[in-house]
Formats: C-alpha cells, sequence, structure tokens
C-alpha cells in the first residue's frame, strides 16, 4: 500500500531532468562519499545552507570509481550545470583536462590548485589555523607534550602538523610534539581503530593534548582521549559538540564556505587563486558553549592576537608545502 | 502356490525419464520364500523398476500390492514400513561408525543412543545365529571387507523387520567364495520365509540359486519363467533379443617372440602402502595373459605402471628395451609411443573424457599426433572424418562423432575406448575389465575384437574380475592376491574351484579338502587377522 | 541425453535470471521512493543511447573481459582463480614501469610493450598459487585470494614510495609520457562534424580485449594445449591416463588467466587513468567471475556478459548523476544481477529443466 502510494508520488513528482538546461550548481564528492564527517561532509554543509537559502536543488553525485571523475564533470557540464564544486586534489589532473571544453562553465576545486581560465582554485591555509589551535595546545597542556596524528602522510598533512608545531613552540619553547601519521594509504583517512591506539600511545608518551587531522580516524581519536580523559582538538569541520568539555577546540576549515561562496555566486563565481585564510574567515578556531569552560581569558586573548597578527601579515607562519621543510618539526 | 498371495505383486508399471520410457507396463508376481531374479542388461530398467519398488521414484501408472494388499510407496520410509529391505550396489553405510551404529541409524528409538544400541546388539547376536550372518557389532565399517559391509546392509535391512529384500547386483564386488557365502545366507532367509530379489546380469546365479526369473529388456518384461525350466542360452537370447555366442571362439595361440618382460615390480600408493609386492613375468607375442584376482589385490596398480599412470621400481622391458618407470619417459604419452595400448578398467574416468564429443575422445592420449594437427591448431576436421569411419568399423550406436561420450551406453563407450587404442595396432594391449558395465551383445563383439588382435601377433594383458572372461579369453592365467601373483595356470587344465582359492590367496595343500581351507582363511579375514596365503 | 536444449540453457536462463534480478531491483528502487521505470530508463538512456555512454560501457566492459576470460581460462582446468584482482594490479605495475621507464616513439609500439609487461607481471603473480597448488596441493582458492592481498600490499608499498613523484598527494606515479597515451574511441571515431565518444575512457584496448576473446576461443577449443586444459578439467585422472601432465597443465592454465587478468591493467591504467593508481582494479577482478559463470566460460559468452556488467556500471554512474537513489543501493542493484546471474544459476536452472522434461514428455 505504502509502496503502491509511493510509487505513484514518484511518478508524478520526479521529473529527472537529465539534460535540462538550467544554471544550477553542482557537487561532485571525491570517493570518501558526502558523510565522511570531516571534509566532504563540511561541503555538503555548504551545500546544505545554499539550498536552503535559495531554495535550488544542487545536483550532487559521490562517485564509485575512479573513471566516474570524468564522466561526472562532463555530464554535469554537459547537462548545463554552473558552477561544477568539486571537493579533493585527485580532481586535479582530471578536471584540468575537462576544463578547456568548456570555456563556459566554471569548475570550483578545493584543495588543489588548476590553472585555468575557468577554473577557481580553493586552497586553505591550514598552517595558520594549525598554528593557533597549537598555541591552545601548548597552554592547555599540563606536561609539557602535545600530540598531533594525521591521516595519510601526504604533504597536505604535514602542512597541518607542521603550522601546529609552530604554534607550540611559540607559545613553550620547550614543549615537545609528538606526530603520528595514521598510514600511507588513503585507507588511513578512515581508520578509527588506528586512531585510537595512536593516541593511547601518544598518551602514554605523555601527550595531554592531541590534535586529530585524520579525517574519520579522527573519530576515533577524539573518543580515545575523551575516554582517558584528556583534551584533544577536532578539524575540518567543527567537531566540539562530539564530547562536550573534552575537546578543547577546532581548527576550522571552512570548506562549506568556501562551497558556499561558489554556488552563491553562481555562474558569475570569480576564477583563480582563492586563498582561505586566516584573513579572510576561511581558517578559524572554534568557540562555542561546548568548549567555553577549557579555554581560559588568557588563552583566547593569547590566540586572537596571534590571529590578528597573522591576518595582518605581522606574523607569517612556515608553510611545509612551500619548501618541503619544517622549522619546528621533524618528520 | 495359488492359494497364497503373492508377496509382491506389480501391476502395469511405467516409468518414464523425459523421453526414455524406463519402464513399461511391467508386471511381475513374486511368491513368498522364494529367491526371485531379475535379469537384463544395464540399463534395461532393472534398477528402475527396484527404485519404484523401494519408493525412490514414482511410477507413472501402476500398482503396487505388498502380501496382496494395494500399497503405496511414495518413499523409503514407506517402503520399510511395508517390510522392503534394499541392499544396493554401492553400500550406504557410514566409514567411520561402528556395525551398530550403522544398523540402528535411522531406527533409533528415543533421544539416548545406549538403550537403542543395546537393543540392536542383542538381535544382531541373535540374526548372526539365525542365518550365518556373523559381524563384530563394534567393527568399525572402513576396518571390514567388502563381503562384510554387504551383510552389514542386509542386517539393516532384517532389524528394520524386512520380509522382502531387493539385492542389486550383490555378487560384483565379492570373490567366488564369498558369493558363495552369500548366497548360503540368502538360502537360510529364504528357508526362514523370506522373500528375496536378486538383480543381476550374471546368468550363473539366475541358473544356481534362483526359484524364478523374470527377464527385462528396453524397458519390458520379456518373460518371467521358472529357473528349472529355462537355461542360460534362452535367457541370454531373451535379453539381448537375439541368439548370443556365450562361449568365446578362438584357436590355440601360437605364441612367437617375449613382448613385455616384468621382473620384480614393486608399486607403493599415495599412502605408503606396497600395493604390488614384486612381481615377474613375461607376454609373448600372439598371446592373452590374463590376470585374476578379487578387485583391490594390486590389479589396477599393475595396469597403471605398464600405463605410464603411475611409477614403480624394478624392470620392465618392451620388445627386450627397458621402459622408464619413474623418469620423465614414465607418462602415458611415452608408453603409446613405445607401441603400449591401454584400455582402462575405468572407462568413465580415464579411458573417456564423458565431457568429450565422440570425436574428441577417439585421439585422447593420441592428441598430440602431428597428423591431427594443422599449424598451431587442431585439425577437426581430419579428426573428425577418422571417428566416424572408426565408429562404423567398431558399430558404435549411434555413429555419430559430434555426439557427447556420456550420451553412450556402457557398450558403446567401451567400444569407442577400444577402437581407439585397438587401431593404433600397438605391440601390446593393456585391457582392465574390458566388459565391465557392458551389455550381452557387445561383450560378444569386444571379446572377438580382443581375440582378432592377438592372432594378429600382439601381446595382450588382460585383467578382469570376472572370472568366467579370463577364463574363456586367456591363453594364460595368473592369479593376483594381495599384491603377488598366486600362480600360473593353464585354461584347458584349471577350474573355477582352483582359481578361486588362488583369489583368495590359497595354494592347494594336498593334505586338507580345498574348501576347508577357504573356511578358515574367510575366518581369519573375519577375525581381522591377516589371510594365510599357502 | 541433455536435460533440456542448448538455447535455453545458454540464452533462456540468463534473460530469466536477469528478469528476476530486475524485478526485486524494481522492489528496492520502489521502497525508497524512486520511480523505477524512470531509472531503467535513465540507465539505458545513459549507457546505451548516447556514444558517450557507450565509450564507459565498452570501457567497463574491457576490463570485464580480461577478467572474465582470466576466470574462464583457469577454469577449464578446473582451477577457480579468484585473483584477477592481484593479478590486475601486478599487471598495471608492468604497465606502468613499461610505460615510464622505456621511451616509446609510438602508442602502438608502447600498447605492445605493456601488454607484455601487464601480461608477464600478472603471470608471474599467478605463478606461485599454481605452482603451490600442482605441487604443493595447496588449494588454489586460498592462496590466490591470499595474493590479493599481498598484492594490494606491494601495490600501495610502491605507490607510496617509490613510484610516486615527490612531492605529490596522490600515491599514484607519475603521468605516463605523452607517446604512450592510447587512442580513445573519441580520437578514433570523433570528427569535426559529428562528436563522438566525447570524454568518455574507452579506447584502443577494447579491440585488444576483443582479440583476446578470439585468442582464448581458438586456444581452448582449437589447440591441443587447450584440448589438454579441458581434459583435466573434466577429469584428472583421465588426463594422467592419457600422459597429460597435471603439473604443467595446472601452471600453464593459471600462467595464462593471470595474464589475461593482468592485461586488464592496460585498458585502466594506460588507457584511462594515463598513470598507476592505488584503486585501478576497481573490482574488476571479482566482477570476472560472475562474468565467467554468466558467459558459461566461453569467450563469446564472457563478451556478451562482459558488456552487460558495463552497462550495469555505466548504468549505475547515470543514476547516481541524476537521481537521488544513494550510492550504496545502486551497488546493492548491480550486486542483485551478479547475484541472479552468478551464483544463482541452479535456481533458474532447476526449475526450468524440469519444465523443458514436462514440456518434452507431452510431446512423446
Amino acid at each position: 500500500m505504502t509502496l503502491m502510494t509511493k510509487f505513484l508520488g514518484a511518478a508524478a513528482g520526479i521529473a529527472l531532468t537529465a539534460g535540462a538546461a538550467a544554471a544550477e550548481p553542482a557537487m561532485i564528492y571525491d570517493l570518501g562519499g558526502k558523510f565522511d564527517k570531516s571534509f566532504n561532509e563540511a561541503a555538503f554543509a555548504g551545500l546544505t545552507r545554499f539550498s536552503e537559502e535559495t531554495g535550488t536543488e544542487v545536483r550532487e553525485i559521490e562517485l564509485q570509481s575512479e573513471a566516474q571523475r570524468e564522466q561526472a564533470l562532463r555530464r554535469f557540464a554537459d547537462a548545463g550545470a554552473n558552477p561544477i564544486v568539486m571537493t579533493g586534489f585527485a580532481f586535479g589532473n582530471v578536471l584540468a583536462e575537462v576544463a578547456p571544453d568548456y570555456p563556459d562553465t566554471k569548475f570550483a576545486i578545493i584543495d588543489m590548485v588548476v590553472d585555468e581560465p575557468n577554473v577557481r582554485s580553493v586552497v586553505f591555509n591550514e598552517h595558520e589555523g594549525s598554528y593557533l589551535v597549537g598555541m591552545m595546545a601548548a597552554m592547555a597542556s599540563e606536561t609539557g607534550t602535545v600530540g598531533f596524528i594525521g591521516g595519510m602522510d601526504i604533504p597536505l598533512i604535514r602542512k597541518f602538523a607542521c603550522g601546529y608545531a609552530q604554534g607550540v613552540k611559540a607559545v613553550n619553547g620547550d614543549a615537545s610534539v609528538v606526530a603520528n601519521m595514521t598510514g600511507t594509504t588513503p585507507a588511513a583517512w578512515n581508520d578509527p581503530v588506528k586512531g585510537s591506539e595512536l593516541t593511547k600511545a601518544q598518551i602514554s608518551q605523555g601527550a595531554d593534548v592531541i590534535y586529530a587531522a585524520a579525517g574519520g580516524t579522527g573519530v576515533g581519536v577524539l573518543q580515545t582521549a575523551a575516554d582517558e580523559d584528556i583534551l584533544s582538538i577536532g578539524v575540518d569541520s567543527n567537531q566540539n559538540y562530539m564530547h562536550p568539555g573534552e575537546v578543547l577546540t577546532s581548527m576550522l576549515k571552512r570548506v562549506d564556505n568556501a562551497v558556499y561562496d561558489a554556488m552563491i555566486a553562481g555562474a558569475d563565481m570569480e576564477t583563480g587563486f582563492n586563498v582561505m585564510g586566516v584573513a579572510n574567515g576561511g581558517i578559524d578556531y572554534a568557540m562555542d558553549e561546548y568548549n567555553a569552560e577549557l579555554v581560559s581569558e588568557e588563552m583566547q586573548t593569547a590566540v586572537d592576537e596571534a590571529k590578528a597578527a597573522i591576518a595582518s601579515g605581522e606574523l607569517s607562519v612556515h608553510d611545509y608545502t612551500s619548501d618541503s621543510t619544517c622549522p619546528a618539526l621533524e618528520f | 502356490m495359488s492359494g497364497t498371495a503373492p508377496a509382491i505383486e506389480l501391476k502395469g508399471i511405467s516409468k518414464a525419464f523425459g523421453p526414455v520410457q524406463a519402464n513399461k507396463d511391467i508386471s511381475i508376481r513374486v511368491m513368498p520364500g522364494t529367491i526371485h531374479g531379475i535379469i537384463g542388461e544395464n540399463g534395461a530398467g532393472k534398477s528402475t523398476l527396484m527404485s519404484i519398488l523401494y519408493g525412490f521414484y514414482k511410477a507413472d501408472k501402476g500398482e503396487v500390492f505388498i502380501n496382496g494388499t494395494k500399497t503405496e510407496i511414495p518413499d523409503s520410509q514407506a517402503a520399510i514400513a511395508a517390510g522392503i529391505g534394499m541392499v544396493f550396489q554401492h553400500f550406504k553405510l557410514v566409514e567411520n561408525f561402528t556395525v551398530v551404529e550403522n544398523v540402528i541409524l535411522g531406527a533409533e528409538d528415543g533421544a539416548m543412543l545406549t538403550p537403542s544400541i543395546a537393543k540392536a546388539r542383542k538381535s544382531l547376536k541373535q540374526l548372526a545365529e539365525e542365518y550365518e550372518l556373523n559381524v563384530d557389532p563394534d567393527a568399525k565399517i572402513e576396518d571390514l571387507s567388502v563381503g562384510h559391509q554387504q551383510r552389514v546392509e542386509i542386517l539393516k535391512a532384517l532389524y528394520r523387520q524386512a520380509d522382502i529384500l531387493i539385492l542389486d547386483e550383490p555378487t560384483g564386488v565379492l570373490t567366488p567364495a564369498e558369493a558363495d557365502h552369500l548366497f548360503r545366507i540368502l538360502d537360510n532367509l529364504r528357508n526362514e520365509g523370506k522373500t528375496i530379489i536378486l538383480i543381476t546380469h550374471k546368468l550363473r546365479e539366475i541358473m544356481e540359486y534362483t526359484d524364478t526369473v523374470s527377464v527385462m529388456r528396453q524397458g519390458e518384461m520379456t518373460a518371467t519363467v521358472k529357473t528349472a525350466e529355462t537355461s542360460p542360452e534362452q535367457l541370454a537370447e531373451l535379453m539381448v533379443g537375439r541368439k548370443v555366442l556365450l562361449r568365446v571362439d578362438k584357436k590355440p595361440a601360437a605364441p612367437g617372440d617375449v613382448v613385455l618382460s616384468v621382473k620384480d615390480l614393486k608399486v607403493t600408493d599415495g599412502a605408503g602402502v606396497e600395493r604390488v609386492k614384486g612381481i615377474s613375468f613375461d607376454i609373448r607375442a600372439g598371446e592373452i595373459y590374463g590376470i585374476a584376482g578379487v578387485a583391490g589385490n594390486g590389479q589396477s596398480e599393475l595396469m597403471e605402471v605398464l600405463g605410464g599412470m603411475r611409477t614403480g621400481t624394478g624392470t620392465i622391458s618392451l620388445n627386450g628395451e627397458p621402459v622408464d618407470l619413474t623418469g620423465k619417459y614414465s607418462d602415458g604419452q611415452s608408453r603409446r609411443a613405445r607401441g603400449i595400448s591401454h584400455v582402462p578398467e575405468d572407462r568413465h574416468d580415464e579411458g573417456l573424457i564423458l565431457d568429450y564429443t565422440a570425436w574428441e575422445n577417439t585421439i585422447f592420449g593420441y592428441h598430440r599426433d602431428p597428423k591431427w594437427s594443422s599449424g598451431p591448431l587442431m585439425n577437426n576436421a581430419a579428426i573428425i572424418q577418422e571417428a566416424e569411419a572408426k565408429m562404423q568399423r567398431f558399430d558404435v550406436r549411434p555413429p555419430i562423432p559430434t555426439l557427447k561420450a556420456k550420451s553412450f551406453s556402457g557398450g558403446n563407450q567401451q567400444k569407442i575406448v577400444l577402437a581407439r587404442e585397438i587401431e593404433k595396432n600397438p605391440d601390446l594391449l593393456l585391457v582392465g575389465q574390458p566388459t565391465r558395465g557392458v551389455d550381452i551383445g557387445a561383450i560378444e563383439f569386444i571379446h572377438q575384437e580382443i581375440i582378432r588382435l592377438r592372432d594378429e601377433g600382439k601381446a595382450i594383458l588382460l585383467v578382469s574380475v570376472e572370472l568366467d572372461e579370463i577364463r574363456s579369453l586367456s591363453d594364460r592365467i595368473a592369479v593376483m592376491f594381495d599384491g603377488k601373483i598366486m600362480g600360473e595356470r593353464d585354461p584347458e587344465t584349471t577350474d573355477e574351484r582352483e582359481l578361486g582359492l588362488m583369489m583368495a590367496g590359497i595354494s592347494e595343500e594336498p593334505d586338507k579338502p580345498a574348501w576347508k581351507a577357504v573356511e578358515e582363511n574367510l575366518e581369519a579375514v573375519e577375525h581381522g587377522e591377516a589371510p594365510k596365503h599357502g | 541425453m541433455d536435460k533440456m536444449p542448448a538455447w535455453a540453457d545458454v540464452v533462456l536462463i540468463p534473460i530469466i535470471s536477469l528478469i528476476l534480478a530486475g524485478i526485486l531491483s524494481t522492489l528496492v528502487i520502489l521502497a525508497i521512493g524512486e520511480n523505477p521505470l524512470e531509472a531503467y530508463k535513465l540507465m539505458i538512456e545513459g549507457a546505451l543511447m548516447r556514444s558517450a555512454g557507450w565509450g564507459y560501457t565498452l570501457y567497463y566492459a574491457t576490463n570485464f573481459m580480461f577478467t572474465g576470460l582470466a576466470v574462464s581460462v583457469a577454469f577449464h582446468a578446473r582451477m577457480f582463480n579468484i585473483g584477477g584482482e592481484g593479478q590486475a594490479m601486478l599487471g598495471g605495475l608492468g604497465v606502468a614501469l613499461a610505460c615510464l621507464f622505456i621511451p616509446w616513439p609510438h602508442w602502438s609500439l608502447a600498447i605492445l610493450g605493456s601488454s607484455i609487461g601487464a601480461a608477464l607481471f600478472g603471470a608471474a603473480w599467478a605463478l606461485i598459487p599454481a605452482y603451490l597448488q600442482a605441487k604443493r596441493g595447496s588449494h588454489i582458492v586460498i592462496t590466490t585470494i591470499m595474493f590479493n592481498f599481498i598484492a594490494a600490499a606491494l601495490l600501495n608499498y610502491l605507490l607510496v614510495g617509490l613510484l610516486k613523484p615527490a612531492g605529490a598527494m596522490d600515491p599514484a606515479t607519475a603521468k605516463f609520457p605523452e607517446p604512450t597515451h592510447l587512442p580513445t574511441f573519441q580520437d578514433m571515431f570523433a570528427t569535426a562534424e559529428t562528436p563522438l565518444f566525447r570524454g568518455a575512457p574507452a579506447n584502443v584496448s577494447f579491440f585488444l580485449a576483443l582479440l583476446a576473446c578470439l585468442l582464448v576461443w581458438l586456444l581452448i577449443w582449437r589447440t591441443k594445449l587447450g584440448y589438454e586444459i579441458r581434459a583435466f578439467g573434466y577429469s584428472q585422472s583421465g588426463a594422467k591416463y592419457a600422459g597429460i601432465s597435471g603439473v604443467k597443465t595446472i601452471i600453464i592454465a593459471m600462467l595464462i588467466s593471470g595474464g589475461l587478468a593482468g592485461m586488464m591493467a592496460v585498458n585502466t591504467t594506460q588507457g584511462e587513468a594515463e598513470r598507476l593508481i592505488l584503486n585501478m582494479t576497481e573490482g574488476a577482478g571479482f566482477i570476472g567471475i560472475a562474468v565467467a559463470l554468466m558467459g558459461r566460460n566461453h569467450p563469446f559468452g564472457v563478451l556478451l556478459a562482459a558488456i552487460l556488467f558495463g552497462f550495469l556500471y555505466q548504468g549505475g554512474a547515470e543514476l547516481a548523476l541524476w537521481t537521488s537513489i544513494p550510492r550504496e543501493l545502486i551497488v546493492v542493484i548491480q550486486a542483485l544481477v551478479i547475484l541472479f546471474t552468478g551464483a544463482l544459476d541452479n535456481m533458474v536452472r532447476m526449475p526450468l529443466e524440469k519444465l523443458f522434461l514436462a514440456l518434452r514428455k507431452k510431446e512423446a
């Protein structure tokens, strides 16, 4: 019965607009899927905000295979979607090939630079935000040892780690930073068990604040940190709510903002190199009711000063990816 | 007998499997207290008929009466309830259970085993005394000889109060002595008023042990006669539908040079058991050397070594040249290249690839012969043409090369194998069980072909468990027992009794009557002792 | 006597299986509130009514042809090669090494080199399980499946460490040089006036796969080796009787099988990605099992089954693009088809055989 009504409803309601020309944006999530509690989910949040505010439907696809990258791009472009937003560096190669074929379509790629006239390349100054949360970690730490757990060992994650270590050292030159990567394959983005093990290992080395920049693996880090009664720091989205009173803060990478901005700009989206940093609100640290008690006035003042200094250019945080070295941390 | 109701009466039974009419309007009456034989060629419908009686198949038409009452037999449980017991050709025993456990299997009372076992043990003892059915109730099935396993099957039926016992080809796996013992048991059972149906293709058993006999041919019951009023020749004719030559006509052999010489051959199987324990013999051109023996006494292994399917130690020479027994040239291809053809004992698993067409089978083993290839590919057209010719010459029916081997009857399958091996014009032909599962008409043909090859001056090694076959074909007979040759006999001067004794591992001892020796030896086997060798 | 005519076995059973799978999929789609008719229309339009759709369908089909052939060659020797996935990964390595380290002047030479590399590496990966089966009796199913894991780990290691260009984020090799890039269907068939196969990944290796189908057919049904492989598969004791070496047959069949699985990488790695990426096989090694089963281990059947599965993959992508059917449910639908056509063969076969027997009886 319900099936029947559903069937009728669906038949009446669905107008599958394959090929219909509509200047509505489209979103392509990487293989991780849109509910990864991190990067892709942040993009989804931006998309949702856009949809709710404008009432526009957004085409989305979660990829199943590598070959679908190009297919999804082309099919959306053919269908007239504009702009087309995609998450993840893995689209870099494909987009560079596809973009020239669709000069009238705008593309936005997050976390990667593709140098084409109709592409907006959104990159984040994760090192700046990591610097800020590093400072907070050093201030909150009683042992003088803080931890960092990365996902897959790629330059991007080293950039996080390096910024974090610089922030720690800026507050306490004697503090030590224990840094681990979960793995060397994409599986490292989604291995909460390993995350939990690494957390325990770091605790045994004295760490009492641990920063997780590891996608789904971070869920295990935050959980174990809460279980063991030490502080943790979330990443990408605001993860403070996951363990109220146990998560010191979250390094916010406003992928949602980047997606929202691109979509709201629509077909008129400006292309080119788009750096999201502390200065333009693309990078921040999270403050809310869940961590208000953990962050002292003194701490917040110090961090906000640093934030202002970075925004104004007074303080420059070293970017690991600029020269593959890090002054504050050995890999 | 007109007063009593028949133990079993079948009326108008018909059963078809697809287009094949396995049983056509069969009616039969079996009187209580008799042994009723059913004889017919393979595929004549004997087993189907008995399977209907035992509830495995449902007849399309017809009625079954047990002791005068119309009875429905939808499954084997109903058959057992109606007092029917069946001893299959392939025993349905659990190998690693004991005798008593097997007997009560499926007939346990209640959830607890112990009382059932105690009860069964008691009644087994009783049955053993009554019918000479002695088996150790606590022996494991896998430790028992084939003859004893068969007794367990009979005990199972009797334990379930069977009054009617059906035996399907019961002597196929037995030594002559074991077979004699079986028929003594059956005789006792008959005297106790049990009814026995004996399915067999052996005319001798029918003539010696049954009271009445029914003959089946191509799904039909061609006759039911009193055994005393018929003859083997008549039965054979009824089975085949034409006159059959039961004796093999052959000229005396004219042996030439030694073709095959085997010296101190030993064969050890995969499990490390020595199967052939140092045997020596020669075969000359133009003679058939027959090896008799109960299955499993090393004949198969001997054939396999000669055919290149196994390795062995000792020396074998062919036409004076040594044959490789372990090395690079110890495989079937090399043997064929040396002029040894091989009709293996198991044509289903070895001699033929059943899923191959007939034409593919006509080159099996010779497929590397360059004459079947053109370039890198096989010359299928040429092979098919050749196959057609061979099938014509060997009267394979139907003579369609593109038919799969499994679609042919046993006799025609064997003819395909024989055609392939004989046509190669070998120096030595190894033949194992040439007529196993082959109908009488084809047996005649196969025997004639083997003799024709002998008369062309080829050496032939014949291994068969059918003593009659060995006796009628061989120019010299060796008997194998326990991996050794017990002795060689001239078929003209020996007799079944003497060969039977040798098959049981006994050479004649003058101070003891032969039958006594057999009994003793059987007792020894029963008690798990090693059989005595004369 | 065969229980039913050959055409029923080859045509009717797969079609009925497909219909059953279709019915179940319809229920799944209905249950989540989508319109199944629209969904099927989308799949068909997206996969078969546009040249680019065919470009994707045939691209996937190329993978499945290679892996399906791999499974069927091994199966003719009754070796169940579940290791197509691992062999394909190693094949990918072979392709990458051939493309990266040999300066090919033209793609036509490069494809020869990379095919040889792929086949050699895939075959080598199958050799060890084959040897263990032939000589030591270690079950081929267990060893090949274990070798899948080893292959994945090996590829991880190489792509994360040795073969990854410095500073790259992706665990992948550098892009292959321009002369090794294979012509796609777009390059081959599209003209300025009629754009065909735009952007689709189908490339010249599809014809390589067709050639492989033909060669496998010749091998299995027309050569002595094929004769021996099939004989060994039907009856090992029969093979022994005929003097066919079991060890040799197992090893050769598995080498050919592994080589074919490896050659899948020419399509994905050289033809599509143009670099070696971590999940280059995308499960095609396992789909090959279903393709071989559905194709009755005959190259022509494998070809048709591979195209069907290619259609399913491409149709699934279209569903993901234009409907809100979740990715997971699309996988469920694909799995249903695989289940029905591959694993549940007997479920359709038994009643159908009975039906045919009954029909014949009526005629008789």
